[in-house]
């Protein structure tokens, strides 16, 4: 059976921030954050036809600076926050805002994308998630699941919460937690944990991965030394409570149970280079997604530390139609951890992936060239799962 | 008719007569055949038959005249001669005849006068018969009298032996005369048991069975008492078993006086492993003192025993103790075995005892307490052999367990059906499987505390050549000289190590080859021959130590995996040299000396050579990676300390290159000397015909200028991708942390390409000022200058310095790149 080619999107610009439309559910769509000094920044909002494999593109600009983070809320589709750069007086500024994107631009989806390039519309300001006094904003989390009036900006040393009141027009600072150690501790990623009531919230800084209590603000863990060099992203199984997947530096993946933070539950080491975002599938966590600046994007399958650690049995009547008997005995095996496969279709270092929110059986991958590449989890081991 | 005959026959006449005369009387002795048709001829004139009508018929009507008067002739002759001899035979019969008259005359006469003298005899004879008669009537009754006396003196004697007896036997009670009284009692036993109903012999027998008693008493006494010999503890139990004594009750007996013999010698043994822990384990000696004594089974004769031992007593070497054990032990076993079995089996058997079943009896019982005592010295005796933990002489040990073993084939000798022996056997066994565990322990530990040595001999000098490059080369302690000479000890070091190694692992098999030497009466059992060869010696020594070398260096790289450093990087480099050698001769060489040594029987599944290699290529393989990867990490966090920290925008127009930089250069040109220490240079790609910077500066200028000003151009943003992605497209891919090759420039080549990646990313995270590009610029065109000598293929340096100039110039605000020239003035200038 063969795979789906995967459809790639070229961007104009150098990009590293991509995400998905977390509140839409029916259409597959990725927002991308494009970097650039001397242009006009811009998102890309971009949808996918599944069905006849084309992609739509919307374009809206950003204008205050280039895009170091894009989060999309998880309540309203078109409110969306960024970390940007502004750059005044020889001076740059890591700065985070709410935005909302102009509200015509579904219906223009249509549209050839070149009508659009000629009329780019601009993202309308909500509220600056104004840290200035905390230092520079390294990304912004939204409550995961939650009504789109909650959210954690991550800026140097600071975890901000933040209510969005009236429309997401004015945020309050609702409390604060501040890392505190020797020299200049500084967050790199952070992830707002969806168990718990979303009372949780893991943040990386340097070889360490911390854990808070967002109701205390207070550190609940910590796992030191989670990588040999710098921890690059994390990411919360959705279905197992306790664990959390980080990556970095050190070209390594590791899975951790944050109710024993001494070692981790395993290790994944496939990329020749540092591997800067990792990925829970949303509906399967068995699948994992990695992405890595060696150019490659790895999807593996992690079954022994899933929530279906078996998988399911494949009963033999279900097999005894179908062409394709021959390959799916095979599936009666026990599944083991193993790469699935590894995509090669970039040429850059790829900074970021993530899946759809949509189809759970898709996922993009964004490389520093501004190559966007949509991909889908091969059919055989869908099935596989599935049945 | 004779004279007819004689007429005939001439020649031999003598004869003929004699058998004329022969035939005559009928004498035929011979009875010819040719006789009969002669004899029946009427006309042979010899013949039987002979008729003298037909005869002179015949020979007139034959015979002419002369012929007749020949014939009557001869004819008158023969019967002349016949006459004759007839004549004379007369004449001598005649006279015998007349002397045999004389003689029976002459007898008459004599027969006469005997008999009148035998009438006188018989006369005479008559006479005597009447005196006999009446002398023998007359002695009869003194002849009757006499008998009756001597019966009356014999009884009398025997009387008088058993009325004495009592007083003998007290007699040789006093003298220790015991064979003696035993043997008189023996005699008179029967007596007295038969007349005991008559009061006075039933007073001697009480006597005599009170002295007996008693002297059985003495015997059981002296029987008790341990003081006596081995002799005569055999001859008292004899005469006790003489005595009636019940055999059971003696073998017992026997055996626990013997026991409490041996039980002495083995206090003495015990007392010899005991005052041997010294100071840590003052607990554990005490249990081991108490469960002793509880074996022993009398704590109050053991306790002051142990007490009173000098506690310094020097302890005793295994040979010494296993000497003490065999002279002391074994041969008073020795010993014991035999007396018993002279005198309860092979001495009862022809006894009346016989019938008893005691042999069997006997056996068994000796059997059990051969087994117990046995089993109690081995215990000890392997207790002895544990603390032999030392692994410095191996021949003490082997030349203690053949001694060992060696005594024990004569209890076997002297008990066929035991264990014993076999017991023996397995703890010379297990002896030397620990002793082969101990080996592999000291080899692991050797090999650790080389290690540890080599860690040092690293740490020192590399401490002297930071100490110099800080001073200055000033008169430091280490000097600039030690320093020099760190690097060079490198390949010393190797060399010394797996020298070492290598020795000690001979040596190791020397030791434990005396196991199976000829000489040792162990050595061809066939544990020893097969599976202690292959398993022990092979598998479980050698093979375990390669592996456990492998298996600490796979360590070393995980270990140090996560947090850098802990190793230092030269060690790794070194075990992965090691390693290397290892695979490539080293384990070959090792394990064919061993086959060699041992002769080993491929029967059991044994790790082939190339498991080994493999493993061992493997390990080399890891930990070649892991020092590229330390290595290419130090480089990249003096790159990205040196971006991250530094403010790109506003900084001031590069007048030099920056120190980083030069730092990088000279950790690499340090680590590229340090890995040609040991590796080979390796293959590299063949230069362009003048790879000098000259070319690069050519290759930069006509390459990068163009794309800088692409980037100016708002028209076309994607154009500054462009170029990038063109070489891109025609570039193989750059694995970064990648698997090296056994040589430097595989090694260095890693190195640099880890750093060199880590630039670019850093670089792309951060944001430039026009001053900040230029800076990138200088750098990068100084580390070219430096770099591509390194690495196999210098494009690749060139591609990722591209990469990074590049970035920068992305990153950006205001890109404006410096002049070539100028960037090579400044790189020149330093």
């Amino acid at each position: 059976m063969e795979d789906d080619a995967p459809v790639i999107y070229g961007l104009e610009f150098q990009a590293r921030a991509l995400t998905a439309q977390t509140a839409e559910t029916d259409a597959i769509r990725f927002l991308v954050g494009t970097q650039s000094l001397k242009f006009d920044n811009q998102i890309h909002i971009i949808d996918f036809d599944d069905e006849n494999n084309i992609i739509n593109k919307n374009v809206v600009l950003h204008q205050a600076g280039e895009i170091w983070d894009i989060a999309a809320s998880p309540a309203e589709k078109a409110v969306i926050t960024t970390c940007y750069n502004k750059t005044s007086d020889s001076r740059v500024v890591s700065c985070a805002a709410v935005w909302r994107m102009p509200s015509d631009w579904d219906s223009g989806s249509h549209e050839s994308p070149d009508d659009s390039a000629h009329n780019p519309q601009t993202l309308e300001l909500l509220c600056h998630l104004d840290n200035s006094a905390h230092g520079n904003a390294a990304c912004v989390l939204w409550e995961p699941m939650g009504d789109g009036k909650r959210v954690i900006s991550l800026a140097d040393n600071h975890a901000l919460l933040w209510d969005l009141q009236q429309s997401s027009t004015q945020a309050t600072v609702s409390s604060t937690a501040t890392l505190e150690g020797k020299g200049q501790l500084k967050f790199t990623s952070g992830k707002w944990s969806p168990h718990h009531n979303c009372s949780q919230l893991a943040t990386a800084n340097d070889t360490a991965i911390r854990g808070w209590d967002l109701r205390t603000m207070s550190q609940i863990y910590c796992i030191e030394n989670a990588h040999g060099q710098l921890v690059r992203d994390l990411d919360f199984n959705p279905n197992r409570q306790y664990y959390l997947a980080s990556c970095g530096d050190d070209c390594k993946v590791k899975f951790w149970d944050v109710r024993n933070v001494q070692e981790p539950v395993k290790t994944l080491e496939e990329h020749s280079h540092w591997v800067w975002s990792v990925r829970y599938n949303h509906s399967h966590d068995q699948l994992v997604l990695t992405a890595s600046s060696d150019s490659r994007l790895i999807l593996s399958n992690m079954v022994s530390i899933s929530s279906e650690p078996f998988g399911h049995l494949v009963e033999d009547e279900e097999l005894s139609e179908g062409e394709d008997n021959h390959q799916e005995d095979k599936s009666k095996e026990p599944l083991k951890d193993s790469v699935v496969s590894t995509y090669e279709e970039h040429e850059d270092s790829v900074y970021a992936a993530e899946w759809s929110s949509a189809d759970p059986w898709l996922f993009a991958s964004l490389s520093y060239d501004g190559r966007l590449v949509i991909n889908r989890v091969p059919r055989a081991l869908k099935y596989r799962i599935l049945l | 008719m004779d004279a007819e005959g004689s007429v005939s026959e001439e020649a031999g006449r003598r004869r003929k007569v004699h058998g004329m005369l022969k035939l005559y009387y009928g004498l035929n002795e011979e009875g010819k055949v040719p006789e009969l048709p002669q004899s029946l001829d009427p006309c042979d004139i010899n013949g039987p038959h002979f008729d003298p009508e037909m005869y002179l018929n015949k020979l007139r009507r034959e015979c002419s005249l002369a012929e007749l008067m020949d014939h009557e002739n001869c004819m008158v002759k023969q019967i002349r001669s016949l006459d004759s001899d007839m004549q004379t035979l007369v004449y001598e019969n005649y006279n015998k005849f007349i002397s045999a008259t004389d003689t029976i005359r002459k007898m008459k006469n004599d027969f006469k006068k005997m008999e009148d003298e035998m009438d006188c005899l018989s006369a005479n004879m008559a006479a005597i018969t009447d005196f006999s008669a009446c002398i023998s009537g007359t002695l009869q009754d003194q002849h009757a009298q006499i008998t009756k006396l001597s019966g009356v003196h014999t009884l009398l004697r025997k009387l008088q032996f058993l009325f004495e007896l009592p007083a003998r036997l007290n007699k040789c009670l006093e003298l220790q005369a015991y064979a003696q009284a035993v043997s008189s009692h023996r005699r008179a036993r029967c007596v007295l048991q038969q007349y005991s109903h008559l009061p006075s012999f039933k007073g001697i027998q009480d006597d005599c069975n009170a002295i007996m008693e008693k002297l059985a008493q003495e015997l059981r006494q002296k029987f008790r008492d341990g003081g006596t010999s081995a002799k005569d503890l055999s001859e008292c139990v004899e005469l006790l078993l003489q005595l009636d004594e019940p055999a059971e009750e003696l073998c017992d007996k026997f055996l626990s006086h013997a026991r409490s013999r041996l039980e002495l010698d083995l206090q003495g043994l015990e007392a010899e492993i005991k005052p041997d822990p010294p100071t840590s384990a003052v607990k554990e000696a005490a249990t081991r003192r108490s469960s002793s004594t509880a074996a022993a089974g009398s704590p109050t004769a053991n306790s002051p025993k142990t007490l009173s031992l000098p506690s310094p007593t020097p302890n005793t070497d295994i040979l010494e103790f296993i000497d003490r054990g065999c002279n002391e032990f074994v041969s008073s076993l020795c010993l014991v075995i035999t007396s018993y079995q002279e005198l309860f089996i092979n001495h009862a058997q022809t006894g009346e005892l016989a019938s008893k079943n005691i042999p069997q009896m006997a056996n068994g019982k000796l059997q059990a307490f051969v087994h117990d005592l046995a089993a109690r010295y081995f215990s000890l005796v392997e207790r002895r052999i544990q603390e032999e933990k030392g692994v410095s002489d191996n021949s003490l040990l082997v030349r203690a367990l053949d001694r060992f073993h060696r005594r024990l084939q004569a209890v076997s000798k002297l008990l066929p059906g035991s264990t014993v022996p076999n017991q023996g056997t397995e703890i010379v066994i297990r002896a030397a499987t620990e002793r082969v565990k101990q080996y592999l322990s000291a080899l692991q530990s050797f090999y650790m505390d080389s290690l540890t040595d080599v860690r040092q001999a690293l740490a020192t000098p590399r401490l002297s050549v930071a100490a110099a490059s800080v001073a200055g080369g000033g008169a430091h302690l280490g000097g600039p000289a030690s320093g020099r000479d760190a690097p060079g000890s490198l390949p010393e070091l190797l060399s010394s190590l797996s020298a070492n190694i290598l020795n000690q692992i001979k040596s190791v098999l020397a030791s434990v080859h005396l196991f199976t030497a000829k000489d040792i009466t162990f050595s061809n059992k066939p544990y020893f021959k097969g599976q202690f060869c292959s398993q022990g010696v092979r598998e479980n020594l050698v093979v375990n130590f390669i592996r456990f070398v492998c298996q600490s260096s796979r360590q070393f790289c995980e270990s140090a995996g996560d947090k850098g450093g802990s190793t230092p990087p030269a060690l790794l480099l070194l075990l992965s040299r090691l390693c290397l050698d290892f695979e490539t001769s080293t384990i070959s060489y090792i394990l064919t000396l061993t086959d060699e040594q041992f002769l080993v029987q491929h029967q059991n599944p044994i790790t082939p050579v190339t498991t080994l290699c493999g493993e061992a290529r493997e390990a080399a393989q890891k930990l070649l990676n892991h020092y590229v990867k330390v290595q290419g990490l130090i480089i990249s966090q003096m790159l990205r300390k040196s971006v991250e920290t530094r403010d790109w925008v506003n900084t001031i127009e590069p007048r030099n290159v920056r120190a980083v930089m030069k730092r990088v250069v000279e950790d690499t040109t340090s680590i590229d000397v340090q890995v040609g220490l040991l590796y080979e240079e390796g293959v590299r790609k063949a230069h362009s015909s003048d790879s000098s910077k000259r070319t690069f500066s050519v290759y930069s200028s006509s390459r990068q200028q163009p794309r800088y000003a692409a980037s100016y151009t708002p028209s076309a943003p994607m154009d500054t991708n462009l170029l990038s992605n063109i070489h891109k497209l025609f570039s193989e891919r750059i694995d970064i942390f990648s698997s090296v090759e056994f040589n430097k420039v595989s090694v260095m080549t890693g190195i640099i390409k880890i750093s060199l990646k880590t630039f670019l990313e850093c670089v792309r995270l951060r944001t430039f000022g026009r001053y900040g590009l230029q800076q990138i610029q200088v750098d990068c065109h100084y580390l070219q200058m430096y770099l591509w000598r390194f690495v196999s293929d210098e494009n690749l340096v060139h591609f990722l310095l591209d990469e990074i100039v590049g970035s920068s110039a992305h990153r950006c605000l205001d890109p404006s790149p410096m002049e070539q020239s100028v960037i090579e003035v400044i790189c020149e200038r330093g």
